[in-house]
């Protein structure tokens, strides 16, 4: 590997008093497919808008493809390809006009038609983009990011308003991308989504890291299994870290079916949920000293 | 990689202008707008006031004529242009925009180029109308084919970039239109569009030869009207020195106006 395609190092983005992005430190290999997770507000869009080149930072060193953003480059431009948070609206082109259009910006351009049906419109490449769904414009939005054979893709939560189908199509494409050796960074708020597509992600809150790993050395961060059932007292939860002691435990005090009885490794949205929770604690902390103070 | 070249500058205007006026064409209420409005007036002051001589043997439907033609340019390269990016604005259009390899002044031209297209087609409808309804005659001497060229395509490239400039005026898409159009409407009135000019007050026309439309006007008048109609002009002169001056200093401050307040992006996002 040469140069990482993304190095930050202390970003920070301060509105006032706000710090929206508060001294984050990420570096994302060239090849990298590379998720940003974290609730709404955690600073995902604004630290991937400093990356982008539409926002100022505050503080810190950034580096995208050797460039630093807050001076982008023509040349720079070429070899991104930007999916941003809001959906494209009705524009009065047709889906191949519109991609057509993209296509001529950029010196290395993917065939048209090849990417219209990489996103699934191709029965739709001749209507125009008015008439399309919600889900069908984002998937539209995606062929524009990527027509012009970018180095660095960067989708900022790409799936939202699809279907399970687009979204299975949504994944394969990204994976032929990765295939060709095109860095992604995305966000999202589907952990399946994550964890299926990334080599490794990022959970961000407070404009913290909070967490940095693969996603099943995430997952594997998990201590309790989970245990469910139901009894006289209605539906029950245990999370426990020796799940068999506790199943031995619960058999052997029950004759008969247990109603409901489900015993599952925590999955990664688990995992997520207690580190947002334990990291919106540890702000709440703060506020409380800071306020004493 | 190496063999691939990156689009030419021509190109790239090219293909933003043509795009802009397939989409111009396509959200046909705005062409219809910007087409039948002008030919509209046209038919309305020609009913209410034609056939009222108002010096040298000119009609006020000729007077009117050339004010029409001279406002149709800024309708459509200050006004329509100004609201349409503040929409355009607002609906991140312009943010994709700038996140692409397309240069800034490559679309700010495929703008211009865009509206000359608009503004001829414009200019081809008041002409026809004006002669079969009115019988004026285009002039044929090529003298004035060529003021025409220049006071056209200094109005034009005026008009637009002060468009671009006062595109980032408005606070959103919404109040764009609540903003500009009583700009334009005043100008108007006071720039020997809808009156004659020298039946004006006096300070409202000193006001008025502040701003362009007035020198954009008097140069249509220049093109359209009789040589001896000068004669009944605020300075008994066509002044195309001073036109030429006006325009290219409002050429000017469009352009720095662009330059410096264009926003790429809502206001508070960045």
């Amino acid at each position: 590997m040469s140069t990482p395609a993304i190095e930050i190092s202390g970003l920070t983005k301060a509105y006032g008093a706000n710090h929206a992005v508060d001294g984050l430190d990420l570096t994302i290999e060239q090849g990298e497919v590379f998720a940003l997770l974290g609730p709404n507000g955690a600073g995902k869009s604004t630290a991937v808008e400093i990356l982008e080149g539409y926002r100022k930072r505050t503080a810190g060193d950034v580096s995208v493809l050797g460039i630093d953003p807050a001076h982008p480059t023509l040349e720079w431009r070429e070899k991104l390809g930007i999916m941003l948070q809001s959906t494209s609206t009705s524009t009065l082109l047709t889906v191949r006009e519109a991609v057509t259009h993209w296509s001529r910006l950029y010196p290395n351009p993917r065939d048209v038609d090849e990417v219209i049906a990489s996103v699934g419109l191709e029965d739709k490449a001749d209507e125009r983009a008015k008439t399309l769904s919600g889900g069908q414009r984002r998937r539209l939005d995606v062929a524009l990011a990527v027509v012009g054979r970018p180095e660095l893709v960067f989708l900022d939560e790409p799936t939202t308003g699809f279907d399970p189908e687009a979204r299975r199509q949504f994944w394969r494409l990204i994976e032929s991308l990765r295939e060709g050796g095109t860095t992604i960074l995305l966000t999202t708020h589907y952990l399946d989504e994550a964890e299926y597509l990334a080599d490794r992600l990022a959970v961000i809150a407070h404009g913290k890291l909070v967490a940095l790993d693969t996603p099943k050395g995430l997952r594997g961060r998990a201590e309790n299994a989970i245990i469910e059932w139901t009894d006289a007292d209605g539906p029950q939860t245990l999370a426990t870290p020796t799940p068999t002691a506790a199943l031995r435990d619960l058999l052997s005090k029950h004759h008969g079916e247990i109603e409901g009885l489900e015993v599952r490794n925590p999955s990664l949205e688990d995992v997520y949920l207690e580190l947002i929770g334990q990291a919106a604690a540890d702000a709440a902390e703060l506020d409380e000293n800071e306020e004493a103070a | 990689m190496s063999t691939t070249t990156r689009p030419s500058y021509a190109s790239l205007v090219w293909e933003r202008s043509i795009l802009e006026t397939k989409e111009f064409i396509r959200s046909r209420d705005q062409m219809i707008f910007i087409f039948a409005f002008p030919l509209i007036f046209l038919v309305l002051f020609g009913a209410i006031l034609g056939g009222n001589e108002i010096g040298q043997g000119v009609d006020f439907v000729e007077y009117f004529l050339a004010g029409m033609i001279a406002t149709g340019i800024l309708n459509t390269g200050f006004q329509s242009l100004a609201i349409g990016i503040a929409i355009d604005r607002d609906d991140d259009v312009l943010k994709r925009l700038y996140g692409s390899p397309l240069p800034p002044s490559a679309y700010f031209m495929g703008k211009v180029v865009h509206v000359l297209m608009v503004s001829i087609v414009q200019i081809a409808l008041l002409l026809a109308l004006g002669y079969f309804a009115y019988g004026i005659e285009p002039p044929s001497e090529g003298s004035a084919w060529l003021t025409f060229t220049w006071v056209f395509l200094l109005g034009t490239a005026s008009s637009t970039l002060l468009g671009l400039g006062a595109s980032s005026l408005p606070k959103s898409g919404r109040a764009a239109s609540a903003v500009i159009t009583p700009i334009v409407l005043v100008l108007q009135f006071i720039s020997g569009v809808f009156f004659v000019f020298t039946q004006l007050p006096a300070w409202l026309q000193t006001v008025a030869e502040v701003f362009p439309l007035k020198w954009l006007a008097q140069g249509m008048r220049s093109v359209f009207l009789p040589e001896d109609y000068a004669q009944a002009e605020a300075r008994m002169s066509w002044e195309h020195g001073t036109i030429a001056i006006m325009l290219v200093a409002w050429l000017v401050v469009g352009l720095v106006l662009a330059l410096k307040t264009f926003r790429w992006q809502r206001a508070g996002d960045r």
